[in-house]
Formats: structure tokens, sequence, C-alpha cells
């Protein structure tokens, strides 16, 4: 039987030229689509709908639209048409890729719960083309039936009795918005689809995707009923700033689906079951531990110099990222505020030896405890929420501090303009600024790491050991410097830099 | 072909494969056998580069698990225990697949299809949706899968496990047969009898570890001892049992039998024979004692319980 035939050994990727690597894993990936998409359309589940959605409902939609247009107009309310006929142009193009939501979960999940996978997994594709083949799997026959739905609807607009000219610009925005949304359900598919093993329990996490598309939809909405693109301040059009935003989540929904898509990711998870004491011990191990191997610290000296400076080093690119988000932040806001329309009508002649009066009732033990512990409640409460919105938003809600460098650079510039003694700002902000900066700093890289190490976990790490880790890394970091930070630049902002405000604006 | 040096896979603390070493030389076929749970999927895993080793090394066609993954899973044919075929595709199609997928040239992926499935006795289902395959069927495709881009190794999970006896034999012979062509394999089977039958060496499993390593032979004399020969005579065993029980250990005897264990049996046999001649005694017939895999197989696994209750002993 065999001995007629050699191996054939032409499955793995050639070396050289990065181009001709990108051919061949498109090529790979393509392979993995045409079998994909060929199999849907065998699926009457997905037929059936695509049919519906691409020729009935811009139908009814034209229908729908054309009444309503008639309707309004009786009470000189054309502008509700006019903004209605867009309007539903957006969701004929929509449901239909709802779908995508649907086959995603199918595609990687459901071959996941028949193990179909593990054959393709034994096969010499890479994780990146398998990844790239099902993604776009999950994609074409919804946005097939989408685009399909638009040029029926804007067909029957063009040539039904409306004869509705759509600016081009709404339509390629459309377009755009239809393909980043169905890129983001199905990226975001492969995410719910990596933690569980049954479509069931996909179906079920798949809300975590539905209810942000329905309320982005609904924004969606609201800007084309209320602040259409043509009407935006400065051009800045709502809509192509959601487009920009969706790209940015789709970019790092694709991370976290490259780091998650590997074969260890997908065979090494055979139960939906929480092991909360397991991940709860594995952080308590990172928290105390003080190298790489969580050998645990004997002392709190020991915790302290060894263990937090390892976490330390683990924050990698997070402080570089803070420290160029939060300098372009402070000297952006300097430079707004050097903007004429920006300038604040200050007074030049202001006398602030009469405002040192002002502080005279300020400066006793409870007036100054009670800021203290307004001081730190609130900082440790906006640093704890940063951190908490960082882990939903790989990382970018680290950055939520980012306004307050915004707005000292621009009062910073708005001094200096009015011709104040820069000396204030200084007094005001660098007694307790000297700690708290810093402090925030490590806090808002702290943040963004943890949040980001969903999308990239260390090498030879799971994604849910790579989170264990830097959840651990967090606290530590929290505990052993923010923390005490906070409480000590909170009382030297209520016990000394007031005191300093004073001697120097009282001159 | 297949060199595995202390192997070891950890899940979140749980050790599923424990340092194991196999070694199985081109041409060769290697059982490897284990309760449920042992760890010879992941194993298996482990060496398609699918799961990556916490541990150890093994190279798979000279390709590195760990570095060459792509190379180790283009030289290896793998059955895996589910089947997972695309049940709404036709077989012709989904080989074609697979094919595309090998990067096999379109001529010779439909000429390799064709034959195998004609190996296999299923050239008459070639046409038809794999939903309406039986068990059967659909292990043999997933075989025909396996080898299609004609790798130099083959690991098969239970290879014969849903099958009729008729097609158990053809999978039987065309591993035969691929063997004389030089390929390798690596059967992880429940079938002792079929891994007896097939394998040039066993492995057991158990805990993750391997417990047991070598050919038939040699496991069966390790644990259950020295080859057991019956001697029928013509006539009464009478004195018989003691004027040879200086030559072999007697086992037993009957009204006109004897059994015996023998080390060697190649030189002890015939100077026997020789000796019971010369006694006048004659003999109707000298036979071994089949001894069986699964014999084997549970001495293996009784033995290591009890080392295991021992070890749980002392620790308590």
């Amino acid at each position: 039987m065999a001995s007629t035939t050699k191996p054939i050994d032409r499955a793995v990727a050639p070396q050289p030229g990065l181009l001709a690597r990108w051919r061949w894993t498109m090529g790979n990936a393509l392979i993995i689509t045409r079998r994909e998409v060929r199999d849907s359309f065998r699926d009457w589940r997905i037929v059936a709908p695509i049919i519906i959605l691409t020729l009935g409902f811009p139908s009814l939609a034209q229908f729908v639209a054309s009444r309503f247009s008639s309707f309004v107009a009786d009470y000189g309310a054309d502008i509700v048409a006019e903004r209605t006929i867009p309007f539903l142009l957006m969701i004929v193009g929509f449901f239909p890729i709802s779908i995508s939501l649907v086959i995603a979960l199918e595609t990687f999940v459901g071959e996941k719960e028949r193990r179909s996978l593990e054959p393709l997994l034994s096969t010499p594709l890479t994780n990146t083309e398998l990844y790239i083949g099902k993604t776009l799997a999950a994609m074409i026959p919804p946005l097939i039936a989408s685009y399909g739905g638009m040029l029926v609807y804007l067909g029957s607009l063009l040539l039904g009795e409306l004869a509705w000219r759509p600016p081009t610009l709404l339509v390629v925005q459309i377009m755009l918005l239809t393909t980043v949304q169905a890129l983001v359900m199905v990226t975001g598919a492969v995410v719910v689809s990596s933690q569980t093993t049954s479509t069931r329990a996909a179906n079920l996490l798949a809300s975590f995707i539905i209810i942000p598309m329905a309320l982005v939809i609904q924004g969606e909405s609201a800007v084309m009923f209320l602040a259409p693109d043509a009407e935006s301040p400065n051009g800045i059009g709502a809509l192509w700033a959601i487009i920009v935003g969706m790209t940015v989540v789709v970019v790092l929904l694709l991370r976290v689906g490259n780091s998650i898509f590997k074969r260890e990711e997908l065979l090494g998870r055979s139960i939906d079951q929480l092991n909360l004491r397991g991940t709860i011990r594995s952080i308590w191990q990172h928290i105390r531990a003080v190298d790489a191997a969580r050998t645990p610290a004997h002392s709190l000296r020991q915790w302290f110099w060894e263990g937090v400076p390892l976490s330390l080093r683990r924050l990698g690119l997070a402080p570089w990222v803070v420290l160029i988000v939060f300098s372009i932040a402070l000297v952006g806001g300097f430079l707004l505020g050097q903007q004429p329309a920006w300038q604040l009508p200050l007074n030049e002649n202001i006398n602030f030896a009469d405002s040192a009066d002002a502080f005279g009732g300020f400066f006793n033990l409870p007036t100054q405890t009670g800021v203290m512990n307004f001081i730190l409640w609130n900082n440790a409460r906006v640093l704890l929420g940063a951190t908490i919105l960082a882990f939903f938003t790989f990382g970018i809600g680290g950055l939520i501090i980012t306004p307050t460098f915004l707005l000292i650079g621009y009062l910073a510039s708005q001094i200096l303009l009015a011709g104040y003694d820069p000396m204030i700002l200084v007094a005001a902000l660098l007694p307790h600024g000297i700690i708290e900066i810093p402090v925030v700093f490590l806090a808002s890289a702290s943040a963004v790491r943890l949040g980001a190490a969903m999308t990239r976990p260390p090498a030879g790490m799971t994604v849910g050991q790579g989170m264990q880790q830097a959840i651990g890394d967090t606290v530590k970091i929290g505990v052993g410097l923010v923390l005490p930070g906070l409480i000590i630049a909170a009382f030297i902002e209520a016990f000394i830099t007031p005191s300093i405000v004073v001697a120097v604006i009282g001159g | 072909m297949i060199e595995v040096h202390d192997l070891t896979k950890d899940f979140d603390g749980f050790r599923a494969v424990d340092r194991i070493n196999l070694n199985v030389p081109a041409g060769s076929v290697l059982a490897l056998l284990g309760p449920n749970g042992a760890g010879k999927t992941t194993s298996v895993r482990m060496m398609t580069s699918i799961l990556a080793p916490t541990s150890g090394r093994a190279t798979i066609a000279g390709f590195d698990v760990v570095q060459q993954p792509a190379q180790v899973r283009a030289h290896v044919g793998v059955l895996t225990e589910q089947h997972g075929l695309y049940e709404r595709m036709k077989a012709l199609d989904y080989l074609d697949f697979f094919g595309q997928v090998y990067h096999i040239p379109a001529s010779q992926r439909r000429q390799r299809a064709h034959h195998l499935m004609e190996r296999f006795g299923l050239e008459f289902a070639l046409d038809k949706r794999l939903g309406e395959y039986s068990k059967g069927m659909k292990q043999k495709l997933a075989l025909v899968r396996a080898m299609l881009h004609n790798p130099p190794v083959l690991l098969l999970d239970e290879p014969t496990s849903a099958m009729d006896p008729q097609s158990a034999r053809q999978v039987r012979e065309a591993i035969v047969e691929l063997q004389r062509d030089d390929r390798t394999f690596l059967i992880t089977t429940h079938n002792l009898t079929e891994a007896q039958s097939l394998a040039d060496s066993i492995a057991i499993i158990r805990h993750g570890r391997i417990i047991a390593n070598g050919t038939f032979a040699d496991l069966a004399r390790q644990f259950v001892g020295d080859p057991i020969m019956e001697l029928h005579i013509n006539g009464h065993v009478n004195g018989l049992t003691k004027d040879i029980s200086g030559m072999v250990d007697v086992q037993a005897s009957g009204e006109d039998w004897v059994r015996y264990r023998v080390a060697e049996p190649r030189t002890t046999n015939p100077a026997l024979l020789r000796h019971i001649a010369g006694l006048g005694v004659e003999v109707v017939t000298l036979a071994p004692l089949s001894q069986t895999l699964e014999d084997v197989y549970l001495e293996v696994v009784k033995e290591d319980e009890a080392q295991e209750a021992r070890q749980n002993g002392k620790h308590d």
C-alpha cells in the first residue's frame, strides 16, 4: 500500500522572505476559510436567516422608510424622515452581521465540542493560520449578507418613489461600521469560546458581547438622529470616533484572540469549572513571592526589598506607555491653554496676600485631618476604579487619570499667561506632588499592565496564569508602594502644602 | 524514530505525565497501554506538538516537538480518540481538504484518497456525507485521514475500537504492511490481544508514569515468570516428576502430564527430552502454555498498586 509513495513533506512554511511567509500563512488560512464558509452555506439555520435578512428585511425597511417619510411630511417633520432613512440603512446592515456571532461561536466552540478541532490541530497549520482562517470564515457569510442587504435597500430607495440619494461618505461610514462591528463580535466570540467547552456555555457568555454591542448600536442611533456628522463641530464626526474606537477594540481583541487561540489553551482546558480556591491560592503565592519560582518572603523586609521590586520589573512597557500618555496630556494641556479661544479671563492685578487670609480657619487639627482623609479616600478610590476599569478594558482604563495631567498643563499655562508668580503652582503641587505623582504614575502603570496581561500572557503561561501573576503584582505594588505613598502624600497635602502656599502667596 | 526523554506535563499543579522515557525505532510498533486517565492521550498530544511539555524532551522523525512543531506535525499521522469528522462533508471533499492542508498536489490528493479508501473497503462511500457513515466507517475514514500524507510516524489512539472483526483485521493488516515499509507506530489501545499481535514492544503507563517497558517476552518473564511448558506422556507420570525436578521447576502434574517452568527452553527442553527418552518414557506432546498480554498487564498493574499502597503506608 504505502511502499509506492515517499512521505509527503511539503506542508511546512518556507523560510525566506516576509512576503512569502505572509502569502503562505494567508494561503493556509484560506484553506480553512473556504471549507468553513462552504460548511456554513450547507447549514439551513445559517442560510435561511441570511436570505431573509438580505432580501426580505431590506424590502420591509424600504417600505417602512417610504411610508414613514410621507407620514411625517404631512406634519412638516421632514427632518425625521431624512434621518430615519440612513438609520434604517445601518440597521439593515447590522442585522445580518449579528449572525457572525452565532457562526463564530459555532466555528470555535462548536468544533471543540464535537472534537473536530483536534485533527485540525494535529496538522502543520500554525495557530495564527487557524485563527485567521476561522475568523474570516465567521465574518464572510454575514458580511456578504450585510452588504447585500444594504445594496438591496439602497437600490430600492434609489429606484423607488423616494428616489433618495445617500451621501457617499455616509454609506462608507456605515459599511465601515458594519465591518468593525462584525470584527468585534467575531474576535469577542473567540475570547468567549476559549473560556468554554460547550456551545451552551458560550451562548451564555455571549451576553458579554451582545450587551455592549446593543449599547453601541443605541449610541450610533442617537448620533444619527441627534448629531449627524455634517453638524458636528470642527468636522469631528461622532460616527468616525465610534469607528476609530471600535477599531481599537478590534485590535485589542485580535491580540487577546491570538494569544488565546493556541493549541495548549484549546486542549488544555477540559471542563468549564472555576477553580476559585486554586486561583486564589495562586494569586496569594504571587503576592508573597520574592522570585519567579514563587518563593514566599520570610519577612516583611524581604517582601518589600525583593518581592515588590520583582513586581515592578514585571511592569515591562507599561510605565513607558503611561509616561508618554501623561507627558502628551501635560504638554497638550499647556499648548491648548496657549490658544486664544481657550484662555481664561484672569484678573492680572489680583492680590494674593488677601487670599492668604482666607486660609485662616483651615489650620486646625480636626479640619486638616478631615481634609487628609478626604484626599486619601478620593485618590485611593480613583486609582482603585482605574485598576478595576483597566481589568475590563485591556489596560486602557488604567489611563483614566490622564485628564488630570491635561488640566495641570492647562492651569500652568493660564497662570503663566496671566503673569502670576509660577511659584504659586509649584508651592501648590510640588510638596505632596513629589510623592503623589510618582505614586499615581506607578498605580496607573500597574493597572495598564494588569489589563494588558490578558492580551499577551508571559512566555510559557496561559492567559489565566498570566492574569493571576498580574493580579498578584498589582496587589503587591498597591499595598507595598501605592497605599503608603498615598497616605504620606495626603498628609503632606493637608498639613504642609497649605502652609507653603500661604507662605508663597502671602509674600 | 520516536525518542522521548523524561517527558513531563503538569496541568495547574496536577502531574498528568511524569518523566516518561520511550524509544521506538523506525519500522516498529509500540503499544502504549494503561487505564483510562493514565496519561496516554496527553503523552500523544505532546508527541504531536499539540501540548508543550512542562519538562523533558522528545523527537519525532528527528524533529524536536518544542523547537520544530510544524515539522513534527507534518511527519506524523494522528488518529485521535474522538474522530472529529465534519459530518456535513462528503468523504472525498473531507480528504481533499486535509490533502490541501498538507499541501499534497491536487492530482496526488485524489489518487491517494481513492487508493486508501479502496484499501479500507470504503470506496463505495466516497460520495456519501460523513453524517451517514457508521461508527466503524468513521473510524476507518479517520485512519485514512491520518495516513493521507504518508507520514513516517503514525500515532493511533484505539485504532480498531469501533470496528467489526473484518474491518479490524483490515486495519491490522495495513499496520503490518506499513511497518514493513519502515513506518513507525505508537498505538494506544485497550485491546490487549491486538496489542500483543502487533506490537514489537509494550509500555504500560499508570498515573502518568511508565511502570513497565519492553518486549512482550521480556515483560512476561519479568512479571509472570519464565515460560511454562506442558509435557504429555504415553502412560502414567508416576516418578517422572521427581526425576526431572532437578532440571526444571515443576509447577503441577496430572495423570499423564507435567507442567514446568523453564528459563531457557531452547537449551533445556532438548536436554529434558533426551533424559526422558533415556528413562524409556514416550513423549506425546510438549508445548508452551500461552502467556497472554492480559496476564502481564494485570500483573504489572497489580504490582504497581501494591507498591503504591506500601508507599502510602509509609507516608501515613
